[in-house]
């Protein structure tokens, strides 16, 4: 450890806001540490279909990034991993705790074949495909996942279940025959070329010094269940802005045909509600989540792409379409794909008949609407991590009551944080899209670059004997 | 729960004491069949019949504060069967706990004394949900209302605003489903069961009115009901009066949740005409 | 004499194997007269895969290698390194492309994917069989960032780059730093703290011992490439008495030119230009602001009835800017509460179509400005603005009452759009950075690459690219400074070598390639009779290759040879 404090950066979070400042840690020759929770990298955007207002593919314009985070020589990636304790080191630096959660699988071993998703015989729900799809209980998030390795579910596996109820002795250990029994299933194991599978794998931890920490925690979508006049998540048909991304993407559940959840078939009317939970202190949060209005244009025209035939309708309070191109993108959206625009709050969504019922009303004819409706898309309210405030707190990273991290000027510094060496970037500080995140991830960068250059000159010119003692 | 806990101020109201005596007889007897005692409030005025949205004057306030007071008199938790009544009361004694000001005001005005802010308002429903509990009033059940597909109609001042009625989710209420469940009956869920029915709407704007109360009963009857419950005299006038023009095969009955109960306990006398066939078969 | 190409096809797990017959690929391939070893595998890309190269390499002494795998914008770097790492010059290392050109886009037809496969495998076979061993470029750095523009968000960029160690130059065009902040009377959420930062700033920069800076300075023409810029600046006012043009020698440029306000005089029908009590943000900005006064310009009364018109010229195709100023919300919503602190008894209106206040606390920041301070926003756009008896007429819509509004004003306040700063399109010419049609500056790419520009070592930063608050403007001019300090960090520029190179003897030096490159990177020899390439500037596109009418242009390693020969294999079908 150098006097003049570590030159390792930590990142938090490797969606595209910790991917960006990541690469431009590493690519100006500093080691980068990143985490992410998720088993792999990047984030929300992972999950999109087309992006707005260029509609390039999301993965396509991704992976490039990702591939090279995942392959640099100068980052070190722990994902399936949260960050556990956190403690200011002599030098001013972080020493961080990192836990790996057990996988199940030696990722030193396993080739990414594939061999064990495809051969193991249960099926869950999908977090990633937003319940519109499921996987399998060894899984990775996406054929382009990186690292291209598969965890294992351990609540729904068979094998463990059982092994773990004979060793507890929930079930008998010893079959009819007095023979001692085996726990069922384990195909994976069985089947994995390489004997990757480890039953008896362990959650691991790993100490890392760092010099600066970049917090890119990123972003949830408010959970339907938080808004019961619109089905609560009970109505299979009424899905959110990210499920819809699943239904429109190529590498989704539908191979981007759209479909409703409920039986399958091709809906030929579907509504928007934008501010499904924003700009709603009463019931929801008090702030606009910023994204919606546009990537709801864009899914309304995606959807008119898929379903020529098909009819889309937005309820909005404002059209919000500040940003490059945005304001002619969605006047695209309402005048070449005749995306029907309805001024207005929707007050109660139910299923009558097969059909959904979207009743609210049109602020500008002053009427009351009933719309008929095949598939609803709620564009719910950007909330943080649920652990986003837990996490800043390790670091001395405030929240504020809505549990986004506040820097230290919210406008002259902004990817400052209160705590020294610790910058923030992204949705984590509150609601944006992606060019402003991958900016502002940059800017972050800018200010860790900027402190480890000062720490280096400060080490070369620093008197030889301290250089060889800190050697 | 002691006995003397199963006692309560009993707060009847103006509508139960004349178009809704059917709501009154049928609620005393099934609260005795439970052994709920309900002691009615001694000279007691209309409750106020809306609760006063601007504030600013106090005034409204004494009419639900006098009923408030009895009740805190008594000891005991002031129970009451109209939604409307319970609506003003409940919000009167929110109000007048969180404005202290207000409640200083008022009490100069009253002669009875002061309000103090310690009695409980409740609806019966929830007494017999909280009080009783659903296992109580299984056993309690003579006649299973086996088949019947009844829709629980909540209507609004029961349960809206959430948090001030402290009653049941506004938008996905449970407890109507729970009793008719517990009577051997099966609820239908429907679209509008917490809808308005057009309210007071039906004096000043009688369109609108049976356009919302229309709505509701055939939302109902999609659904696949045979019957809607109810625990609100003005609804129940509202769904009833929306259907009278109709032929009587057509119309689908109305009943007090007290009603059912009362079918249900074998209480026929009191259970009203819509478990009259059921009655004389 | 025969290649030695070793040739490693890839099942990328389901991805290509389920369509393409990769195993009967690998063995077809393995009879071919050029390639000395093939072989398959579930991923090449995996660790055991790129071991499998590295021992192919060694074990059968290969010269060349082919993966047919995936698009080469995803492993080529990959696989080149891995290649290099066991002695294969990496330009003799290529990708085949059979998953996004083949598997992907034939999921139902084997047969015919494995043949369109195998045309591809073995037209880059004939590739490598012609490709030259070739090294990278080196090219010379200057480690010293030119930043044009002295606003926050150039101040902001010269900080960062400054602050880890390297000089800069910062240029301005006016007299003094600061550039529009400065005439604003606060920030949105601190109103009058904001002053104080701004000043905070400037005395930063002009103590910093790495910042240099030129005011009343110009940047006149430049020239040159990434790490090796030379920027011409002229200082002094126009016309003045000194004009002494001088060239900075630059690894970097960030650009932060920002915006000018909007014409006024462009929106008669409102009063613009014609009406003095019609103003601008811009100018209210200066009646609130510490030191001004707010009172009406035609008579100097304090105004009481103040009407704000959002979208003045901004989301108008027809009239004014197609696009929004994405600022103007919250400007409004502070100069009203500004304006109702300081006349109490007064009212402001504000007349809007959409309110856009997406940024953290704004909505609440609107919220408060109509709550607290009793701001009547109205939906609708106003139709005109006459003088009466002195004060201003404003006739108008509210679209949500459906009610014609008549509102009589001491004061109107434009909410103009911002545009570019005046001279951005010229000077995007001279740092052959392209602007789109409202005359902001292009990013390289409006999703992931938003502070690059498409010209490598040029930046952007502020409003110069399109309209941003402060907060937006200051991480994304950090952001800028990260890419200097990136390339700064490197020892020595490199460059791919497949780039143009020119067969002297073909040359007529007629200089057809010099007008057809997008680049700049072809000219004449100032001495011989030939055409020569700039290799830093050349980017390999090939248009000199099309245009040079004596074919003498050719790009290392896309030779028209090698086209040809692997043109030859594509659609062939019979037996090797």
């Amino acid at each position: 450890m150098s006097a003049a404090g570590s030159t390792t950066a930590l990142v938090v979070g490797a969606g595209i806001g910790g991917i960006t400042a990541a690469l431009d840690i590493a690519n100006s020759g500093f080691p980068v540490v990143l985490v992410e929770r998720e088993p792999s990298i990047g984030g929300h955007m992972a999950q999109l279909s087309e992006t707005f207002p260029t509609l390039d593919c999301s993965q396509c314009i991704m992976t490039p990034r990702t591939v090279e985070v995942g392959h640099h020589d100068l980052v070190r990636l722990h994902t399936y991993s949260e960050i556990e304790s956190v403690r200011r080191s002599d030098s001013g630096g972080f020493v961080v705790g990192i836990r790996r959660r057990a996988a199940y699988v030696d990722w030193d071993k396993c080739t990414g074949c594939g061999v064990c998703q495809e051969k193991c015989p249960f099926k869950v729900e999908s977090a990633f495909e937003r319940g519109i799809g499921p996987r399998k209980v060894i899984y990775t998030l996406s054929p382009q996942a990186v690292p291209n390795k598969p965890v294992l579910d351990a609540e729904h596996c068979r094998y463990l279940q059982s092994k773990w109820d004979m060793q507890a002795g929930r079930i008998p250990s010893v079959d009819k025959q007095g023979q001692p029994a085996s726990p069922k299933c384990g195909a994976c194991a069985k089947l994995c070329p390489t004997g990757a599978l480890n039953w008896d794998q362990q959650d691991t931890l790993v100490e890392e010094e760092v010099g600066a920490v970049i917090l890119a925690t990123g972003y949830d979508l408010l959970p339907a269940s938080r808004l019961p006049e619109y089905g609560g998540g009970e109505l299979k048909d009424v899905v959110d802005g990210l499920a819809f991304e699943r239904l429109l993407a190529a590498s989704g559940p539908t191979a981007g045909k759209v479909l409703r959840p409920s039986d399958g078939a091709v809906p030929k009317h579907v509504v928007f509600v934008q501010c499904s939970g924003s700009r709603d202190p009463e019931r929801g949060v008090p702030y606009c989540s910023k994204i919606c209005c546009l990537y709801v244009a864009k899914q309304a025209m995606l959807y008119k792409h898929r379903v020529p035939d098909g009819e889309a309708s937005v309820f909005y309070i404002d059209v919000r379409a500040g940003g490059k191109g945005y304001e002619e993108f969605v006047t695209r959206a309402q005048e070449e794909h005749h995306v029907r625009y309805l001024r207005g709050k929707v007050s109660r969504i139910y299923s009558q008949d097969g059909r959904l019922i979207v009743k609210g009303v049109d602020t500008l004819s002053h009427r009351a609407v009933e719309v008929q409706a095949d598939l609803v898309v709620l564009a719910t309210a950007i909330v943080p991590r649920v652990s986003t405030p837990a996490v800043a707190g390790l670091f001395g990273v405030a929240a504020d009551g809505n549990g986004f991290l506040v820097s230290g000027d919210e406008e002259m510094a902004p990817v400052e944080s209160g705590a020294e060496g610790v910058f923030l970037a992204g949705a984590a500080l509150g609601p944006k899209d992606i060019p402003e995140t991958v900016a502002q991830a940059s800017g972050a960068a800018a200010k860790v670059l900027s402190l480890f250059l000062r720490r280096r000159m400060l080490e070369t010119t620093a008197p030889a004997g301290e250089g060889m003692r800190a050697a | 729960m002691t006995e003397a806990g199963r006692a309560y101020s009993y707060f009847p109201g103006c509508t139960l004491a004349t178009t809704a005596v059917d709501y009154d007889v049928s609620g005393r007897a099934v609260a005795a069949a439970l052994g709920l005692e309900l002691n009615e409030v001694p000279d007691w005025n209309c409750c106020g019949a809306a609760f006063p949205l601007s504030a600013d004057n106090v005034m409204s306030f004494i009419a639900p504060a006098r009923v408030l007071i009895a009740a805190e008199r008594s000891g005991h938790d002031l129970a009451t069967l109209c939604a409307v009544c319970f609506h003003v009361l409940k919000r009167s004694d929110a109000y007048l706990r969180t404005h202290s000001e207000a409640a200083e005001r008022l009490n100069a005005f009253i002669t009875e004394g002061d309000y103090t802010g310690r009695t409980r308002v409740r609806h019966l429903l929830g007494v017999v949900r909280d009080d009783v509990g659903w296992e109580a009033v299984k056993q309690r059940v003579a006649a299973p209302l086996t088949g019947l597909a009844a829709a629980p109609y909540y209507g609004c001042l029961l349960l809206r605003p959430q948090e001030e009625m402290e009653f049941d989710q506004a938008e996905r209420p449970r407890v109507l489903q729970d009793l008719l469940r517990a009577l051997g009956a099966t609820p239908v869920e429907f679209p509008r069961q917490a809808e308005c029915c057009g309210s007071t709407l039906v004096v000043s704007a009688p369109g609108a009115n049976r356009r919302l109360s229309t709505a509701v009963v055939d939302s109902a009857r999609l659904a696949g009901a045979a019957m809607i419950v109810t625990a609100c005299p003005l609804c129940k006038y509202n769904l009833d009066q929306a259907q009278a023009g109709r032929p009587s095969p057509e119309q689908l009955p109305v009943a007090y949740f007290t009603q059912v109960m009362a079918a249900a306990f074998g209480l026929l006398e009191v259970a009203g005409p819509a478990f009259a066939v059921e009655a004389s078969t | 004499m025969k290649s030695r190409i070793g040739v490693f096809v890839c099942h990328c797990g389901h991805n290509i194997a389920s369509s393409v017959d990769v195993p009967g690929l690998a063995e077809t391939l393995r009879r071919h007269p050029d390639v000395a070893f093939a072989a398959d595998y579930k991923y090449m890309c995996s660790d055991p895969g790129q071991q499998l190269i590295r021992q192919a390499i060694a074990d059968h002494r290969l010269d060349g290698v082919v993966v047919a795998a995936c698009s080469p914008a995803m492993h080529e770097t990959t696989f080149r390194r891995t290649a290099e790492g066991a002695g294969v010059n990496p330009y003799r290392c290529e990708c085949a492309n059979i998953r996004e050109q083949v598997s992907w886009v034939h999921q139902h037809d084997q047969p015919a994917a494995t043949a369109k496969a195998g045309d591809i495998v073995r037209s880059i076979v004939e590739r490598v069989r012609q490709d030259e061993c070739l090294e990278p470029l080196t090219l010379a750095l200057t480690r010293r960032c030119v930043v044009i523009g002295g606003g926050i968000a150039g101040m902001q960029a010269a900080l960062d780059v400054a602050g880890a160690g390297y000089p800069v130059v910062l240029i301005e065009r006016q007299s003094a730093l600061g550039g529009r902040m400065a005439q604003l009377s606060g920030t949105y959420l601190t109103l009058e703290g904001g002053s104080e930062r701004l000043a905070q700033m400037i005395a930063a920069i002009e103590r910093h011992a790495n910042i240099q800076v030129l005011t009343e300075a110009e940047v006149t023409a430049c020239s040159g490439y990434v790490g090796n810029f030379q920027v011409e600046v002229r200082t002094g006012r126009p016309g003045g008495a000194e004009v002494t043009p001088f060239t900075l020698d630059a690894g970097a440029i960030v650009v932060a030119t920002g915006w000018d306000p909007y014409d006024l005089s462009r929106l008669p029908e409102v009063g613009g230009g014609l009406l003095p009590d019609v103003v601008s943000t811009l100018d209210f900005e200066r009646m609130l602001a510490p030191g001004g006064r707010l009172a009406r310009p035609s008579d100097g009364v304090v105004p009481r009835q103040v009407v704000f018109i959002h979208c003045a010229g901004s989301r108008d195709p027809e009239h004014g800017v197609p696009y929004c100023s994405k600022t103007c919300c919250m400007v409004v919503a502070k100069q009203a509460m500004m304006f109702r602190q300081r006349v109490p008894e007064g009212q402001a209106y504000a007349f809007y179509i959409d309110l856009r206040t997406a940024g953290k606390g704004y909505e609440e920041y609107v919220r408060r400005s109509a709550e607290e301070h009793g701001v009547l926003y109205l939906r609708g756009k106003v139709s005109a603005v006459a003088a009466e008896n002195g004060r201003l007429r404003v006739s108008g819509a509210d679209t949500l009452s459906d009610l014609a509004v008549d509102i009589l004003a001491d004061l109107v306040v434009l909410a103009t759009p911002m545009v570019p700063a005046d001279g951005a399109v010229p000077l995007g010419q001279t740092l052959h950075i392209s602007t789109d049609a409202d005359g902001f500056f292009n990013e390289a790419h409006p999703k992931l690459r938003p502070v690059e520009t498409l010209t490598a070592g040029v930046y952007l930063a502020g409003t110069c690219q399109g309209p941003r608050d402060i907060p937006e403007t200051l991480a994304q001019a950090s952001g800028a400074a990260a890419k200097v300090m990136q390339l700064f960090s490197h020892a020595e520029m490199t460059q791919s070598p497949t780039v143009a190179a020119v067969v002297e003897d073909l040359c007529a030096a007629c200089a057809t390639c010099v007008g057809t490159c997008p680049y700049g990177a072809r000219s004449l020899h100032p001495v011989r009779a030939v055409a020569v390439v700039n290799p830093a500037l050349c980017q390999g596109c090939g248009a000199c290759v099309v245009a040079c009418p004596n074919k003498a242009c050719f790009v290392r390693n896309w030779r028209p040879t090698q086209v040809m020969a692997m043109l030859d294999q594509v659609g062939w079908s019979g037996d090797l």
